[in-house]
């Protein structure tokens, strides 16, 4: 790297876009550094999810009857649909990518407006899930009653799940505690990266990303993909691996 | 400069919109075997085979959707490091769990 470059400066002025700051050496080194930059970012938002991972694991450890118990109420088809929106939004986000990549603008716009679509409703079916949790008395600290674990009412199309002994029942608790703040947290990433969504698509109408200065599109993507394998964890472990104990 | 420049070409790789298609329905696929695999009763693997699919569902999102397969080794690194930080930790902070049943069986 040094002799080519001390031979680029002293002669006219390199090439290069005007986007370029002049403290880089090429395009590709700049691009690097912003990845690079976000790479780390997302390694921090590894440990803060990873330490809820955790919890979550002790206590279903400690309270496994409890966990079960907790996560017999979720509803299977809403997590799958969930899930299978989710994945979608990182296949349009991807998409969005590749349009910016390759200066397609209409494409461009398209991914980002499906993209927020689906994200919409992930969190209308979040919200949905929530508002059962609200009506069925399982939100800690707010509207929680562990008496619907000792005597389990029996659910249209479903056995009848054995109760629980009250001491164990009130640890359910903890699990809805941890069911909350584990999606609640990956909800308020989803909600943020939407506002930023909104944002790219204002820029995009008006042909910002229309010279290649896309970092902070490739850089979103990069988030967008991270929220959703936050999902990939929280959906078996919360909704699947106790399905039949 | 010369061999700067043919660098750069190489560098910054375009992943095709064809092989995001062909993850989307991977991960679509494997989103079906997971709660197929949810439904059969296999004791203490329904766990393994839940976590093991996600695993390679992150896999597949990592390599092509966040192109770290098409990624220098400086990025590379950055993730396994990232990855083998997390699970040091996991692993630590679970140690005593997960040897607690060993002799029981």
């Amino acid at each position: 790297m040094d002799s080519p470059t001390v031979a680029v400066h002293e002669g006219a002025h390199h090439e290069h876009p005007s986007y370029q700051r002049h403290h880089f050496v090429t395009m590709d080194q700049q691009r690097e550094s912003a990845s690079f930059g976000m790479w780390l970012f997302l390694l921090t938002e590894i440990m803060f999810f990873g330490g809820m991972f955790t919890a979550y694991l002790i206590y279903r450890n400690w309270y496994y009857p409890a966990f079960v118990a907790g996560s017999h109420t979720l509803s299977i088809v809403l997590g799958t649909t969930n899930t299978a929106v989710l994945i979608t939004s990182s296949f349009t986000m991807a998409m969005g990518v590749w349009c910016a990549e390759t200066r397609k603008r209409s494409g461009l716009i398209l991914s980002i407006i499906l993209t927020l679509v689906l994200g919409l409703v992930f969190l209308g079916i979040k919200s949905v899930e929530y508002h059962e949790k609200w009506v069925q008395h399982h939100v800690p600290g707010l509207r929680f009653d562990a008496m619907t674990f000792v005597h389990p009412k029996a659910e249209p199309g479903q056995p009848v799940e054995p109760g629980l002994p009250l001491d164990m029942a009130q640890h359910t608790e903890i699990y809805f505690s941890l069911y909350f703040a584990m999606t609640g947290m990956h909800a308020l990433h989803m909600i943020i990266g939407m506002g930023l969504l909104i944002f790219m698509l204002i820029k995009a109408v008006q042909g910002a990303y229309d010279d290649g200065n896309i970092a902070f599109i490739e850089n979103f993507g990069l988030y967008w993909h991270f929220v959703d394998i936050v999902w990939i964890f929280l959906f078996p472990l919360l909704y699947l691996i106790s399905r039949h104990q | 400069m010369s061999e700067m420049e043919a660098k750069h070409g190489e560098e910054h790789h375009i992943v095709s919109p064809k092989i995001y298609v062909m993850i989307a329905t991977a991960l679509l696929i494997c989103t079906a075997l997971t709660v197929a695999a949810s439904y059969l009763e296999l004791g203490p693997w329904n766990a393994v085979v839940a976590l093991g699919i996600a695993v390679f569902k992150a896999t597949l999102v990592v390599l092509f959707f966040m192109h770290i397969k098409y990624s220098s080794r400086l990025m590379k690194l950055t993730v396994g490091a990232g990855l083998f930080t997390f699970l040091a930790l996991v692993g630590m902070s679970m140690s005593d769990y997960i040897s607690r049943a060993w002799g029981s069986f």
